[in-house]
């Protein structure tokens, strides 16, 4: 019974009201037995090749690298996955699941509509409910993936308490899960939350890292010398890096440092502190009393206060680094990636590329980059559009 | 230093002796509405007849709440409270009345933040959950408090910070749901001190029109395997919500109805209003001489 510690040093636990423990011990157990079945395997990796398309390909993005002048730049390309982004393939391996534990209800948490698109195309796939929380200001700022969920069957709750961001968003659904748990799976949407979700999403998304590292293998026949990945919660870059996890391959994490470290940010490693938010020991934003404070980025998927508890981990180990690139650096990145490979990233992903951008150059052309290129930016067309033009006067 | 948990047992133990119903334990926010007025609300609770108090800390992100104590809570962060209201608050009301348990009731990341600001050490990632815990036991114990309830700190990951709890005199105040399986209720049974707080329903806090239909089984389960006092909490609102669980359990805890009581008295009259509210609450004084 006495657990006292993380599955990641003094990262991660189940700090969680008591009333969600026997769920969160069934979903771990249901887990456990669904790695053990082959069947439960076969069906996971039949939807993720006829319904989301993986492998997804792995794009020499070789005008960029040349414009850079120093590393080549691999992408890998969850942009082409069904829904545009890697979180479905998360949504889609919680979605079968919950059917194994028999939950005829599904909830999530979205801050740039992503995961909440994901889960409901995954629940629109077999028939499931689904009930998607948004923060009020990620309603406004993510309008189309509001509509392209009801377009799928779900019904989007807009969140209205505290900053109305996605750490808003999850702790309504968490309140839904108390309130529901008997009837009800929470599909958390990244590497967060009680264990074992952080394990769970993690096996989910690896198969980014593990197909890539055999792309890469396949075309150039060696590892790349560096990887690199978003993190907001922090799953498309644990999936990207824990397959990569033993090779000597650098891995670098980029945070959100919105209007600047020293300003409003979301850079929970890079300026944060050891703390507890929605059920997990990781690093947090909080100010002196332990209040959680608000997280602030151009992009919703990374406008988080909180991240994910491995990441912490991998921090503490010297084994990952993290750094951050602010709100004006991420919209160059999506303007250079656009222009150079045709490839208009979301803006989360074009954290990634403005890093990729700022260290290509002091490599040299023989070395390689991976970058996990997490979603396509068609849903951020109109806050780049704002951004660009408030940046002109 | 006396063992943990002796004014608990005092008072379920007078309690049970007098036979007059269970005890009640108001759930007051510290800080809420602001620091200035949480000291006349508690006193106002005693004269109102609680008897003993949950002094809630103020948390910016509270999972297991509903509506009502989230709105509280910002409220009163903005009026400035801190861990240090709340402590003040377990002063006034350990001033006012010696005898009272008292237990402090609130979420892990304020009081991990306590350990922190005294002690740098605790800095430390690598630490257990129990040693940062230490600045928060010692300050609670000083301030007078019998016990700390920690919302998001179950069983499974509590060894630690009881025992640092038990070294400065402070029960761990452990919570049971409805769905807690016996497995779980035997797990804190076996290290539960003061008083269990059963959660009467499947759901955040909130006042509701009716105790949750399968309260009794529940209070059986845990009967079954734990002696230990219980005190019931989440949705009740009414005296006849009391009464009903005090039937089956010796103390009951008001949150969310209280809360609202506070809010919505004017200022000047809210001191009054909990008075009042404790006293129908508690069968002091019936319904309608309180219209
Ligand atoms: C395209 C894209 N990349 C990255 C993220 C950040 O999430 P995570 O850090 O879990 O990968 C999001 C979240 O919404 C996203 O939509």
């Amino acid at each position: 019974m006495t657990r006292e510690s993380g599955a990641f040093g003094p990262f991660g636990g189940q700090f969680a009201p008591e009333t969600l423990m026997p769920a969160l011990a069934e979903l771990e157990e249901a887990w456990a037995e669904a790695q053990g079945d082959p069947q439960f395997r076969a069906e996971l990796d039949e939807m993720l090749r006829d319904y989301v398309g993986r492998e997804t390909p792995l794009t020499h993005a070789a005008r960029l690298s040349e414009q850079l002048g120093g590393a080549q730049i691999w992408l890998k390309r969850e942009d082409l996955a069904h829904t545009g982004a890697h979180k479905i393939n998360n949504a889609l391996g919680q979605v079968l699941l919950a059917r194994r534990m028999g939950k005829p209800r599904i909830i999530a948490e979205t801050g740039a509509g992503q995961h909440g698109v994901a889960t409901a195309t995954a629940c629109a796939r077999f028939g499931i409910e689904c009930i998607v929380y948004m923060g009020e200001e990620d309603v406004r700022r993510q309008a189309l993936n509001v509509f392209r969920m009801g377009l799928l069957g779900a019904e989007v709750v807009p969140v209205k308490s505290g900053a109305r961001t996605l750490k808003d968003a999850i702790n309504e659904a968490i309140r839904d899960w108390v309130t529901n748990v008997r009837t009800t799976h929470y599909l958390i949407g990244s590497a967060i939350g009680p264990h074992p979700y952080p394990v769970i999403v993690r096996e989910l998304q690896s198969c980014i890292g593990r197909e890539a590292r055999d792309q890469l293998h396949e075309k150039i026949g060696k590892l790349p010398d560096v990887a690199i990945a978003c993190v907001g919660g922090g799953s498309n870059a644990i999936g990207l890096f824990h397959p990569l996890i033993d090779d000597p391959v650098r891995l670098i994490g980029v945070e959100a440092a919105g209007e600047g470290l020293d300003a409003r940010h979301a850079a929970t490693l890079s300026a944060g502190s050891p703390g507890v938010l929605h059920g997990t020991r990781s690093y947090v934003l909080q100010d002196e009393h332990g209040q959680i404070t608000e997280a602030h980025s151009i992009s919703a998927g990374l406008d988080y206060p909180g991240v994910g508890p491995e990441h912490a981990w991998l921090m503490l180990t010297e084994r990952a680094e993290y750094v951050s690139v602010t709100d004006e650096e991420a919209l160059d990145g999506l303007k250079l990636l656009s222009e150079t490979e045709g490839i208009i990233p979301a803006l989360e992903t074009a954290h990634a590329i403005a890093y990729a951008a700022k260290i290509a150059p002091q490599m040299s052309p023989d070395e390689t980059i991976l970058l996990g290129l997490s979603g396509r930016g068609d849903k951020d067309v109109e806050i780049v559009r704002d951004a660009l033009e408030s940046r002109e006067h | 230093m006396t063992e943990p948990g002796h004014r608990y047992r005092e008072a379920f133990a007078a309690s049970a002796s007098r036979d007059d119903g269970p005890l009640v334990f108001p759930f007051l926010i510290g800080g809420f509405p602001t620091p200035e007025e949480t000291p006349d609300l508690v006193r106002a609770a005693i004269r109102g007849g609680a008897a003993g108090f949950e002094i809630g800390v103020p948390f910016s992100d509270p999972i297991a709440d509903g509506p009502v104590h989230q709105d509280a809570y910002t409220v009163a962060l903005a009026a400035g409270a801190t861990l240090d209201t709340a402590l003040d608050a377990v002063r006034t009301a350990r001033e006012t009345d010696p005898d009272a348990p008292i237990t402090l009731m609130g979420y892990l990341n304020p009081f991990l933040s306590a350990g922190s600001s005294e002690d740098s050490e605790t800095d430390d990632p690598g630490g257990a959950v129990g040693e940062p815990l230490e600045g928060l036991a010692k300050r609670a114990a000083e301030a007078g408090a019998d016990g700390v309830i920690v919302v998001d700190l179950p069983v499974d990951e509590s060894d630690a910070a009881r025992e640092v709890f038990a070294q400065h005199g402070l029960s761990l105040i452990y919570l049971l749901a409805p769905t807690s399986t016996d497995e779980r209720i035997a797990a804190v049974a076996n290290r539960a001190s003061g008083f269990i707080y059963l959660v009467s329903l499947t759901g955040v806090t909130g006042a509701r029109d009716q105790v949750a239909a399968d309260f009794e089984a529940f209070v059986g389960r845990v009967r079954a395997l734990t002696d230990t006092p219980l005190a019931v909490g989440f949705g009740i609102s009414r005296r006849e919500h009391v009464a009903e669980v005090g039937k089956l359990v010796p103390a009951a805890i008001i949150g969310s109805a209280l809360t609202t009581t506070i809010a919505s008295a004017p200022v000047g009259d809210r001191a009054a209003a909990v008075e009042r509210y404790l006293e129908v609450v508690t069968g002091h004084r019936s319904e309608e001489t309180s219209e």
